[in-house]
């Protein structure tokens, strides 16, 4: 019996460590994010969307805390995911209160992670849950997947390198759910060009959808202060 | 040659009736221009009102000389073969009513050559009809709206194609419309010689136009397959595959590319085909006219 | 003289209509050559085929001894014309309209000579007046200009004096014979009245539903001292040979069976005469109207035009 006890209360003690472990990693990897006040990074973007045919943009991205980010195209036009206001991770670590819970071990690549769960105490938060794919060694996020009320669900891959010290990727890839595109009809620009009519399959491949967008970016200025105007 | 088309150029641009074509362009591209100046944000955002929810749009952007210019065409151009009709369905039929077309058979010059100058000079009338538009369209609104990237709506997506990537679509674009425009031309012509009134080609040629774009829109299997490939409308809009851009695999666009070029050509071709049969008929008719009027 | 115009068997139908039917005739250089007949007769059908404008069905042609058809520019190039109403480009200038005819006749036209021609209808004051506010007599007057701007050889006026008041039609007429006389051109002038044609040609010819009826000297053709006796005899062939043997044989017209003879009406009794004292069995003598009662008559009744025919 005492034993049975015993066995228990190392168990609860070793989940206790192990909650404890968790919390201190997200810590860690917040404290991180934390380093950053602002920042404004050059970036190349390349969108992957069904509906969409656009050429690689060269954006420019404006971060301040505690949570505002902007993605502009600074000559030319760039459609920019709804979302992707959370690639900046401080918005998912910062904002609110969540339990964290330990979901084991993964491997992102061929790097070996730890799983973390973020629930928001809020039940009418936008984010439902985020699951954290968190390198352990450098203590940044790798991956990240959102599951919100309004917005479906997306996915974040990041990839450091000079700035991984501040826990800044250098590549982004943001993967996220688009709605249906459709026209107004009678304003599209369409005309028979001698292609093949769209097959029933390819126009439902125009319904809801992955779409994908990834940043490259090559270099960032960070707590140098930027105006606030930049998000308007 | 170059005497009579000299002198048939004199006559279509001493004649006030073209310069109705210009007003009616101009007024019809300022309203527009006006419009979008004022409730070019709100337009784009209806068009791409699905997108709205998933993206952030810079609309302010959207709505750029390039862009104007391109909603302009789109509704303007339809309408440019009425323009065209109006001048050239009167070519040989307005002398007729007139009754100098006798003095003009009587001439030393070939009735053939006659036809061609008339032809020709329609096709200057064309080109400066375009050029006006261009000037108008393009060269106003770029001046009144900026440049930017032009985006645009296809009903299976949108596509971007950079701003500094657009002017020779756009040069392109004119000169497909010319050809197709010179089609309009030659139809009239050939109208315009078997009848004695200038009404009667104008308003044939609109019809015709009208009936064909019917036939060409109507999702009907026997006239999709068995009318459609031979009418001219189907092959009039095809400037508009000069603003489809090729992309690879995964959405990129790339610089320059057209998406489907063959398809431009074979419109081209097909639309040179019928300039130079319509005007051959007009051509054979006219030389074997009794000129009675 | 040698032939301006010669025009062989010329025919054209339209449909089932004959409009011109087996036309020959021919026009001397230097003639006022007057083309008569009424309307429908067939005289436009005629000069637009002269002009090109209309394909003959049949016939042929020359024009300057060098056949229509062939020579075309080169032939057109000596011709002006006015055919039927002077239809001017309305919308454009007197001297615009005559400058792009100038053009198309293959001159080079300057200022000066286009505004001399200009003044010489009388139009110099008006140059640069729109012809839709012209009058009728002053766009007749620019059509001449017009028809006349590339000093054409040969001048083709169709009705030329059509929709003009009497001052106009005056004009005309002195116009052509200023032609004629001073400039030596050869004129082809039409017209459905006799009494503009007299006062003109020197020659002409006479249509009828497209047949020529009768060609010739105007001199000749109308002289009103020569009118048509037609005899009827017992013996018509006896009669014409006795009346060959006589002064009367000059008048006598070598045409058909019937019997008759170009002559005085006066001299009618001295004819009976000769042939009473021939022992001639006269049954009748009928004086037949002068060619421009004949002329007259084909309105009304067609039916008399056969005799002249003959």
């Amino acid at each position: 019996m005492q034993r049975i006890i015993l066995l228990l209360l190392l168990f609860q003690f070793s989940l206790f460590a192990q909650a404890q472990d968790i919390n201190v990693l997200v810590q860690k990897v917040k404290d991180k994010i934390n380093l950053v006040n602002d920042y404004e990074a050059n970036g190349r973007m390349k969108t992957n969307v069904v509906f969409l045919k656009v050429p690689v943009a060269t954006v420019k991205l404006f971060f301040k805390k505690p949570n505002r980010l902007r993605i502009k195209n600074e000559k030319g036009i760039s459609f920019v995911p709804k979302g992707a206001v959370n690639i900046n991770m401080s918005n998912v670590l910062s904002s609110g209160k969540y339990s964290v819970l330990d979901a084991g071990n993964d491997k992102v690549g061929s790097r070996a992670v730890k799983v973390v769960k973020l629930l928001p105490e809020d039940d009418n938060a936008d984010v439902v849950l985020s699951t954290l794919y968190i390198d352990p060694v450098n203590q940044v996020i790798l991956k990240t997947k959102t599951t919100t009320r309004d917005n479906g669900t997306y996915e974040l891959e990041m990839s450091y390198g000079k700035y991984i010290a501040y826990g800044l990727p250098d590549k982004i890839t943001f993967s996220f759910n688009t709605k249906d595109y459709k026209m107004p009809k009678g304003v599209t620009f369409d005309f028979e060009d001698g292609s093949q009519k769209k097959t029933a399959a390819e126009k439902e491949k125009l319904k809801n959808q992955k779409g994908k967008m990834e940043i490259f970016i090559n270099g960032y200025i960070i707590n140098k202060g930027i105006a606030d105007g930049v998000f308007n | 040659m170059w005497n009579l088309l000299q002198i048939e150029l004199f006559k279509i641009f001493k004649k006030p009736r073209t310069y109705l074509a210009f007003a009616i362009i101009a007024a019809f591209i300022f309203l527009i221009q006006l419009g979008l100046l004022v409730n070019g944000k709100d337009w784009m955002k209806f068009m791409l009102g699905s997108l709205d929810e998933t993206m952030n749009i810079d609309y302010s952007k959207l709505v750029n000389g390039y862009a104007v210019c391109f909603f302009v065409l789109n509704l303007l151009l339809v309408h440019v073969p009425i323009l065209v009709a109006l001048v050239a369905g009167d070519v040989v039929s307005g002398e007729a009513s007139m009754g100098t077309l006798r003095l003009l058979a009587a001439k030393p010059v070939s009735r053939t050559q006659i036809i061609l100058a008339k032809y020709l000079a329609t096709a200057v009338y064309v080109f400066a009809l375009l050029l006006w538009i261009a000037v108008i369209s393009l060269v106003i609104s770029i001046a009144v709206f900026g440049e930017n990237d032009l985006v645009v709506a296809k009903t299976n997506g949108l596509q971007l194609i950079e701003a500094n990537d657009v002017l020779w679509r756009y040069f392109f674009a004119f000169g497909f419309a010319f050809i197709a425009m010179m089609v309009v031309a030659a139809i009239s012509l050939l109208l315009s010689v078997m009848s004695e009134n200038s009404i009667g080609p104008i308003v044939a040629t609109v019809g015709i136009i009208i009936v064909c774009t019917l036939i060409s829109e109507m999702e009907i299997p026997i006239y999709q397959k068995y009318i459609k490939p031979y009418l001219f409308t189907t092959y009039m809009l095809g400037w508009k595959g000069f603003f489809y851009i090729g992309s690879t695999e995964d959405g990129e666009t790339i610089k320059g590319s057209i998406q489907y070029l063959p398809g431009i050509i074979k419109s081209m071709a097909a639309l040179m085909v019928y300039i130079v049969a319509l005007v051959s008929a007009a051509v054979f008719i006219f030389r074997k006219k009794d000129i009675l009027s | 003289m040698p032939a301006i115009i010669k025009v062989n068997n010329l025919s054209k139908q339209f449909k089932e209509i004959n409009a011109v039917d087996d036309l020959s005739f021919t026009v001397e250089q230097g003639d006022v050559y007057g083309f008569l007949g009424q309307n429908g007769a067939g005289k436009s059908t005629t000069i637009r085929m002269l002009l090109t404008l209309i394909k003959p069905s049949g016939g042929e042609i020359s024009i300057f001894d060098k056949n229509l058809s062939t020579h075309r520019s080169d032939i057109l190039k000596q011709v002006g014309a006015v055919i039927e109403k002077p239809d001017l480009y309305k919308y454009l200038s007197a001297y615009d309209n005559l400058a792009i005819f100038a053009k198309m006749s293959g001159i080079k036209a300057d200022k000066k000579l286009l505004m001399e021609q200009l003044k010489m209808v009388g139009l110099d004051e008006r140059a640069g007046s729109k012809v839709k506010t012209f009058s009728q007599g002053m766009k007749q007057r620019l059509g001449i200009a017009v028809a006349l701007v590339h000093n054409p050889q040969l001048i083709i006026l169709d009705e030329p004096t059509n929709g003009l008041d009497p001052q106009g039609i005056a004009d005309m007429r002195n116009l052509i014979l200023h032609l004629s006389r001073e400039l030596g051109k050869t004129i082809v002038v039409s017209s459905h009245l006799l009494s503009e044609i007299e006062l003109v040609a020197n020659r002409m010819i006479i249509i009828h539903k497209g047949k020529k009826i009768v060609e010739g000297k105007v001199a000749e053709l109308l002289d009103p001292s020569k009118s048509l006796v037609q005899l009827e005899t017992v013996d018509n062939v006896a009669a014409r040979e006795k009346l060959l043997q006589t002064n009367w044989a000059a008048s006598l017209q070598n045409n058909t069976v019937k019997l008759q003879l170009k002559m005085n009406k006066e001299d009618v009794p001295a004819l009976i005469a000769t042939l009473v004292t021939m022992q001639v069995q006269v049954l009748s003598v009928d004086p037949m109207h002068s060619l421009e009662d004949y002329f007259l008559s084909l309105t009304t009744q067609p039916g008399h035009v056969e005799s002249f025919a003959n």
